[in-house]
């Protein structure tokens, strides 16, 4: 057992886990926060998405002693600060999502590319920055859509 | 699936990694980004006892450019490397290359050296590596050593690295004029290649990096000598067939691939213009 102290959501946490254990279900069976999913299970599908240290990772490929010292974000924290309602809102108002599994992953990936998205991003660029999160049932269409959506009102002063 | 259950740790030096790793022997494995050491370790494909973190090691990190030599230490990140304005401007084949590695999520954790001393056959930087003529820095017990590029990659997923000897960082010779392409034929957007090419062109000598194509990463010398004579693309592209080994596998029957390989070089230096 190794013992770390890592901030999630702002909030500081110390914990005592097993080195095995990765940063999702760290998250997920010891803090609570479900909304971070799991998939695959080896970095294929993006369910796991989230923050480490501002970059979105893959909760399943980073093990928790590996965030020893480091500042998490989960889908709870972007949605409770509010940085992401617009995106959430766009989300719903287009049908982005069926299950809603995929969602939390998409959500921070989405994000991601808003925060970092050059002037001349378009469609291509959103599909590229998503390719690595896998949705089973809505499709990609109306996620896209969703995105651009996002990222045209963001523009717009 | 779930990982067994191993220890970690993480030195605060170099050398204390390496004697961790002398004393454990084969038992301990390192860990660097984790990207392909984790998922081969939660479908329990590998289980050491102890994992060695040499994540955070300040002495593998950092870019630098001095005496036309770009060294890139072992633990950049994939994202750090491929946005650093020295990559960029002296070695933008590499930059370029990182674009079609796994996704945002995975290049924010994978090392330009765990991806190298992974060795995996179908990886970009391996064939970035070889048609770059770079030159591997390794650290062992004994002190460093350098390896060149072209006796670096030996079998599939091994390398010339001592079990004991860390990858440290990786020169790049930079020379002027130099023309560079690369292109890689996948299935989907950050999937490994079916087939994929590396090529440099500096004064007197073309390079040309491959993979996808068999055990390892490698040089394709007879259709790159043809080329280096100014011969014809076309007697390349048939040289080709002599370079790769044949190799099927169940994303490309051996015909297929040669033929997808012929694409790839006449794509790439086909752009470069005169042939
Ligand atoms: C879904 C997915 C898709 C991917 N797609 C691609 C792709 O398209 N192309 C591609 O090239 N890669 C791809 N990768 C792999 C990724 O690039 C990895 O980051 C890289 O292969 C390994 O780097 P790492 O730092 O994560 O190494 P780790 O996983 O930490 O280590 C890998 C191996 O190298 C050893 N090692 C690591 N660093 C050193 C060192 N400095 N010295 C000696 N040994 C060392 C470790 O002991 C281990 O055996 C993908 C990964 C995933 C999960
Ligand atoms: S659960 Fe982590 S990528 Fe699928
Ligand atoms: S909404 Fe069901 S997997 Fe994407």
């Amino acid at each position: 057992m190794t013992s770390i102290t890592l901030t999630v959501n702002g909030e500081p946490i110390t914990a005592t886990i097993p080195a095995r254990l990765h940063l999702a279900d760290f998250l997920r069976d010891h803090l609570g926060l479900t909304g971070t999913h799991l998939g695959c299970e080896h970095g294929v599908c993006g369910a796991c998405t989230v923050r480490l240290d501002g970059a979105i990772v893959r909760g399943c490929l980073v093990l928790a002693v590996q965030a020893d010292g480091c500042t998490v974000e989960t889908i709870e924290g972007v949605s409770d600060s509010g940085e992401v309602a617009d995106l959430q809102h766009a989300f719903a108002a287009r049908n982005a999502l069926q299950c809603g599994y995929c969602t939390p992953g998409m959500v921070l990936t989405a994000q991601d590319f808003l925060l970092h998205a050059p002037a001349d991003a378009d469609r291509a660029a959103i599909r590229e920055h998503l390719s690595g999160n896998y949705c089973r049932c809505t499709g990609y269409e109306a996620i896209i859509d969703a995105v651009e959506t996002t990222l045209n009102a963001r523009r717009t002063p | 699936m779930k990982a067994a259950a191993f220890d970690y740790i993480r030195p605060e030096t170099l050398g204390a990694a390496i004697t961790l790793l002398t004393r454990h022997g084969p038992d301990a494995k390192l860990i660097a980004g984790g990207q392909s050491l984790l998922p081969a370790l939660n479908l329990r494909l590998s289980a050491p006892g102890l994992l060695i973190d040499i994540g955070r090691l300040a002495a593998l990190r950092g870019i630098t450019l001095a005496d036309r030599t770009l060294h890139i230490g072992a633990g950049c990140t994939h994202a750090q490397v491929m946005t650093h304005p020295l990559i960029q401007r002296h070695a933008p084949l590499i930059a370029r290359a990182l674009a079609d590695v796994a996704h945002p999520a995975i290049r924010a954790r994978g090392t330009f050296g765990g991806s190298l001393a992974n060795a995996d056959p179908a990886a970009e930087l391996p064939a970035c590596a070889l048609a770059l003529d770079a030159v591997m820095h390794a650290q062992g017990p004994a002190g460093p050593r350098r390896i060149p590029a072209a006796e670096f990659f030996t079998a599939l997923f091994e390398t010339a690295l001592a079990p004991d000897e860390v990858l440290t960082g990786v020169d790049i010779p930079i020379q002027g004029d130099t023309q560079w392409g690369f292109a890689e034929l996948a299935r989907r957007t950050g999937d490994y290649a079916m087939v994929g090419l590396a090529a440099v062109a500096r004064p007197g000598t073309i390079r040309l990096g491959w993979f996808s194509v068999g055990q390892t990463a490698i040089l394709a010398h007879r259709a790159a000598a043809t080329l280096t004579e100014g011969g014809p693309l076309e007697a390349a592209c048939t040289a080709l067939a002599d370079d790769l080994p044949a190799h099927d596998d169940p994303q490309a029957s051996a015909a297929m691939r040669l033929h997808l390989a012929r694409v790839l070089l006449r794509r790439v230096v086909g752009a470069w213009g005169g042939r």
